[in-house]
This record gives C-alpha cells, sequence and structure tokens, in this order.
C-alpha cells in the first residue's frame, strides 16, 4: 500500500473518533433552550466525518485513477528516495526546534536564539565556530530589538536567574 | 471609479504607506528569490508584522507587496539559476534561463520586469473596473448564497487540483474545516473538540498553521534535498549582469504577447483555484500555438516572447486572485487565504461591504498595486545585480534563519510557547502529506473558510428552521449545483478519456 492510501486509512479513523465524539458526546451537554435551534453545535462536525470518511474510502480504494505515473525529478520530493535524503539532519533541527520552544522562556529569548541559529548551523555541517556564534548573537539581538523596541512586542530577554 | 481612485490615491500616497510598498516589495523580492521558500511562506512569516502595524490599510498594502515582490523575486531566480523560488515562474525558467545561458541575463530580466510591470497594472486596472461590478451583485447575497458559494469555491479548489488529485484535495479540505472546528466558537458559546487543553480553547492559530503548512516543509525540503537549491549555473549570483536593454523589434514582438497574457492571465487568477501557476503555464503554452513557423521553434530556446507571456500572465493572475477575496471575501488561492486570515485578525470583513464601509482600505489596496509595479520597475530592476547577491548566502546559515523566522511568526503573535510545539507538531504532519502528495493549500482555505461557512450554513439554517433554504432559494441550488458538477466533471471526464483510449487501443 503506498503511503497515501496509510494516509486516507489514518484519515478514516481520525473521521470516526471525530465523528463519535460529535454523534455521542456533544449532545447531552447542550442547555435545552438550545434543542429547539434547527442547528447545534454538533451538526456541522456530524455532516465533516461522514464527508470526511466517504472521501477517505474513494482515496483509500483508488477509485480516482491517478493521470499516469510521472517519473519524479531530481528536485522535486519523493518518500521512495528518502534514504538518499538528510534525514538526520532534518530531524536533529526538529529537535533543535522543540528544545528551543521549550527552553525560551526559562533561557531568555536572546541566549535561546543565540544557541539555536548557531546549532541549527553546526548540525547543517559548519564548522567555522567563531563567525557561526558572532552571526546568531548579533542577529538575535537585532531582531530582539526590533521585536520590543519597533514593534512592542515583549520578549524576555535574559535567563531566569539573571532577572 | 475615478472618485475611489482618487480616495486611493490620498491613501495609498501617505508617507507610511508608500513607506509599506517600496518595503513589501523589497522584501518580497529578496526572499522570493531564495529557492524553495514561495509567496504563501513569505507572507506567513510577514503577517505577525503587519497585524502589528495596526492599520489595516497599511498592513495590506505591505502584504500586496511581498506578494508581487516575491513573484517578481521567483522569476528573478528562474532566470539566473533554473532554480524557480516559486511554482508560479517555472514557466518563465523556459526561455528565461536559456537567455542566461546566452550571456543576455540582463536583457532576459529587463523583459520579465517589464512584462511584469505590464501585466500588473493591466490586471489591476481590470480589477478596478470588474471588482465594484461584482460586488454590487454580491450584496444581493444573503448567508444562504455565501454559504453556498463557498461550497462552490472549496469545490473549485478541488476541482482544478489537477487530474488524479480531486479527491486527495477535497480531503484535505475536509481535514481543514475540521480543524476550523476546534475551540470555541462565537455562534455557540461553547468549547468543542478541545480535548479540556487550555491552549486549544480559543482554537488553532491559523498563522501557527500557515506556517505549519508551508513555511516549514519548504525547509524541511531543503534540507533532505539539497538538489532543490541546487546552483548549477555559472552566472549565479556572480553579479555580472549586464545589457538591461532589449531592442525595438524585440519590444514589438512582444507588446501583443503581454496584452493578450495581461487578460488571459487575470481572468484565470479570478477563478478560485487556478491561479499564478496554471496561467502561466497556460500563458506560454497558448503563445507557443499561436506563434508561427521560426518564432514557434525559437520557444524553449531563449525567445523573448517565451519568457513575456508566462511573467505577465502569473503578474496579472496575481492581481485577478484579489478579485473574490475583495469582493466575495472568499479566497481563490492559498496566498489570498492568507490575506484573508490576516484581514480577519484587523478587524477587517472583506467582502461586498468593504467598498462601501471602507472605501479607503479598498481603493488604497488597488492604488497601491499600481504603485507596486512601477516601484518593482524603477527601483528593483536596477537593484538585482545586487539583490541576486543573496542567492550566494551559505545554506548552512540560510535554513536555521528561515527556520527561526517560521518560529518567531508563529511566537509574537501570541506569546505562547505551546504554539511552537503545536508548529513543528503541524509541520512535521504537513511535510508527511507533502511526500504522499496531497495537496496543502485546500487544507488551509477549509480551514480559513471553515468558520465562515458554518455561521452563514447555521444562519440560514436558522432563518428556515431546517434545509428548506437549498429549495427556496433559486441561487442558492444554482451554485450548489455548480460546486457538485465542479467536482464530479473531472473524473467524469477522466472517465470518457480512458473509455476512448482504450477504444482506439480495441481499434475500432
Amino acid at each position: 500500500m503506498t503511503l497515501d492510501r496509510w494516509i486516507a486509512l489514518i484519515f478514516i479513523a481520525f473521521c470516526c473518533i471525530y465523528g463519535y465524539a460529535a454523534f455521542f458526546t456533544m449532545d447531552q451537554l447542550l442547555p435545552p433552550f438550545m434543542q429547539r435551534n434547527p442547528v447545534w453545535p454538533s451538526t456541522f462536525p456530524k455532516v465533516l466525518a461522514v464527508l470526511g470518511i466517504i472521501i477517505g474510502l474513494i482515496v483509500l480504494f483508488g477509485l480516482e485513477k491517478p493521470s499516469g505515473e510521472d517519473e519524479p525529478s531530481a528536485v522535486d520530493i519523493n518518500y521512495r528516495r528518502l534514504h538518499e535524503y538528510n534525514l538526520g539532519q532534518a530531524l536533529m533541527l526538529l529537535v533543535l526546534m522543540v528544545a528551543y520552544a521549550l527552553a525560551l522562556r526559562p533561557a531568555g529569548f536572546l541566549l535561546a536564539t543565540t544557541v539555536f541559529l548557531a546549532g541549527g548551523s553546526a548540525i547543517l555541517g559548519e564548522r567555522r565556530w567563531i563567525t557561526m556564534i558572532l552571526i546568531a548573537a548579533i542577529a538575535s539581538g537585532a531582531v530582539w530589538y526590533l521585536v520590543q523596541e519597533v514593534l512592542g512586542i515583549f520578549l524576555r530577554p535574559l535567563p531566569i536567574f539573571l532577572r | 471609479m475615478l472618485e475611489g481612485i482618487m480616495i486611493g490615491l490620498s491613501a495609498a500616497f501617505s508617507v507610511q504607506n508608500l513607506l509599506m510598498v517600496v518595503a513589501g516589495c523589497l522584501i518580497g523580492t529578496f526572499i522570493g528569490m531564495l529557492p524553495g521558500l514561495g509567496p504563501m511562506s513569505i507572507i506567513a512569516i510577514m503577517i505577525p508584522i503587519a497585524i502589528t502595524l495596526g492599520d489595516p490599510t497599511a498592513a495590506l498594502i505591505l502584504l500586496a507587496g511581498v506578494y508581487y515582490g516575491a513573484i517578481f523575486g521567483g522569476s528573478t531566480s528562474s532566470i539566473l539559476l533554473n532554480a524557480p523560488g516559486v511554482a508560479g515562474t517555472v514557466a518563465t525558467s523556459f526561455d528565461g534561463y536559456p537567455m542566461a545561458r546566452r550571456g543576455e541575463a540582463g536583457k532576459a530580466l529587463t523583459i520579465a520586469a517589464v512584462a511584469s510591470f505590464a501585466g500588473g497594472t493591466i490586471g489591476a486596472i481590470l480589477l478596478a473596473i470588474f471588482a465594484p461590478a461584482l460586488s454590487s451583485v454580491a450584496l444581493l447575497f444573503h448567508s444562504a448564497e455565501y454559504f453556498a458559494l463557498m461550497v462552490v469555491g472549496l469545490s473549485a479548489i478541488a476541482a482544478f487540483a489537477g487530474t488524479g488529485q480531486v479527491a486527495k484535495a477535497l480531503m484535505m479540505t475536509i481535514f481543514g474545516l475540521i480543524l476550523a472546528t476546534v475551540g470555541e466558537g462565537a455562534l455557540f458559546n461553547m468549547p468543542r473538540f478541545t480535548m479540556g487543553m487550555m491552549d486549544l480553547q480559543s482554537g488553532i492559530n491559523f498563522i501557527t498553521l500557515a506556517m505549519a503548512m508551508f513555511a516549514l516543509p519548504e525547509a524541511i525540503f531543503l534540507v533532505l534535498n539539497p538538489a532543490r537549491s541546487s546552483r548549477g549555473s555559472e552566472t549565479g549570483g556572480s553579479g555580472k549582469i549586464t545589457g538591461l536593454r532589449f531592442s525595438k523589434a524585440e519590444g514589438k514582438a512582444i507588446i501583443p504577447v503581454i496584452g493578450r497574457q495581461s487578460v488571459q492571465g487575470f481572468f484565470i487568477g479570478v477563478l478560485p483555484g487556478a491561479g499564478a501557476t496554471i496561467a502561466s503555464f497556460l500563458g506560454y503554452a497558448v503563445e507557443r500555438n499561436i506563434a508561427k513557423g521560426e518564432d514557434q521553434a525559437q520557444f524553449g530556446k531563449g525567445s523573448v516572447k517565451g519568457l513575456a507571456a508566462p511573467e505577465s500572465a502569473n503578474n496579472a493572475a496575481c492581481t485577478g486572485s484579489f478579485v473574490p477575496l475583495l469582493t466575495l471575501g472568499i479566497p481563490g488561492s492559498g496566498t489570498t487565504a492568507i490575506l484573508l486570515g490576516a484581514l480577519i485578525a484587523l478587524n477587517v470583513t472583506p467582502g461586498p461591504r468593504l467598498m462601501i464601509d471602507e472605501p479607503d482600505i479598498f481603493w488604497a489596496v488597488i492604488t497601491s498595486m499600481f504603485i507596486g509595479n512601477v516601484v518593482l520597475l524603477i527601483l528593483n530592476l536596477p537593484l538585482i545585480p545586487y539583490i541576486a547577491k543573496i542567492l550566494s548566502i551559505p545554506r548552512n546559515y540560510l535554513i536555521p534563519f528561515i527556520l527561526f523566522f517560521t518560529l518567531m511568526g508563529a511566537y509574537i503573535g501570541q506569546n505562547n510557547a505551546t504554539e511552537l510545539l503545536m508548529l513543528v507538531g503541524l509541520g512535521v504532519l504537513a511535510t508527511v502529506l507533502r511526500f504522499a502528495d496531497y495537496p496543502l493549500a485546500p487544507l488551509l482555505i477549509g480551514f480559513i473558510l471553515g468558520t465562515m461557512l458554518e455561521n452563514n450554513f447555521a444562519r440560514s439554517m436558522q432563518l428556515y428552521s431546517g434545509l428548506d433554504f437549498i429549495w427556496e432559494r433559486p441561487m442558492t441550488l444554482a451554485l450548489l449545483v455548480v460546486a457538485l458538477l465542479l467536482v464530479l466533471l473531472p473524473s467524469f471526464r477522466a472517465r470518457r478519456a480512458r473509455r476512448r483510449a482504450q477504444g482506439v487501443a480495441d481499434g475500432d
């Protein structure tokens, strides 16, 4: 089974859960005065769940014929060639993004951003450490200044223990 | 219309707004040149900045400028590197890149700029003519028609997704609609599908979703496959772009091409789901078919006509895509969907009332399109050799910055770190969907239209206490039938074509 059909299957399962929530868990909570409305909060989700399952099944069983397979070019992205790609780098960058999200508040904007930018370059294979850290530090300082002073949005600059 | 243009001129010619046009065009050109970052990602990144401006006119002018700039920048990298930054400029590289290889990069850039300018300007004129007419019709619409119109829009986007893709696009549309039901809607005043999480109470943030759907997957792809940002050319980034002039004969040859393709591109842009990419490919194909003999043989080898056609078509289509957005409040493309989200965040409701309630916004945007085109022509063209230097930024530095701006875009609007985790999660999901060849623009359009669709649906249900509005309002019924036909027609035609092909194979 190809990846797009797996996704269709997962989507159908998702629609079933969504539909279950819409059909069986939402209406009891409805106050009596709203029950006289022709539209309930669950109406639209119910319709969507049913439509989603139908279309998911169409994709799953391939009822719509593809137009003919084109050979994917080198520039196009294709999961069958995933092993040729820099998968490790991409995963490490994603982990770095999560770490950034978690560290942004406790570590403060300046430190977290500098580490993120320098770390990102390092993951991609940059080895000129001083240039890298310098660029990252200047950039995070500049962005902090722009966001804080020009746009007027508060970003906590310093780590928790320096406040 | 003249009165409107005067209003627009007075609004657009304030110092702040002129600055916005120039800034938008420059930023758009800069980022649009980077391979892999399309106008949608750029606009998504710019939205928090536009929203903090506070003034909807300035914000929309900035974003429209970014949009134009991105398309212009995309054609620059198509011509210089054969690496289109934007899908809408792929056709530009067919003839632009051969010209650059011949050492006529400067001439190619000028022709592209002139064609873009003409396409954008003619498009803006047509917009100024058609938008008021369409919005006076749209004033007759009630919520039932709006509901039906949105259904038409959503199914048209799926129908134009290409052969074999309609069901997938519909699936993504429904996924977008489902995501839109999360959170506490104004309609019912009760939280839905939040799973008890406080962060989902206000629903999924649309900037986060837009970033996750477009900017993040593109950045991940750039990491995964360095060939996407390959610079296989010797002219690239060297800054040696000379000879910006083209000859009189060439000028004469491209004038009719530009005229035809500007008009055709505009009307393709108006259709929901079609947009700049289809307009540019179709424009190229039409001009190649019209051209005769020697001219036709030149296509693909560096023909000035082949360069001018997609360039004027894609710019005119960009302008055309503003028609449904400004008159009906219904976006026809991913980019205008993002613009719609930005407008809603700024407390502006695009639609037929926009022209009446806030004519200054409406006309300022149209006027700024003229100004934006002039800026692109006279400011960007001479600067191109310098701006093209951005193409030589090493990707080791570029990609972390793209990721960082994506994160910032999601963060500064909300000041909530959970938003960043959602961004990464949704971004991974979007990447997987892209791998499986699912189109993502329908998802975002579904998400943005979801709330409006449900509100209009509920309002018509309440007015008619039931589904009677479908039968009792002929316009609603007609629109819904059109929607159904749009979805069913492609599969019907494909089936007929297959049957005919089989017939040929059998020999009858």
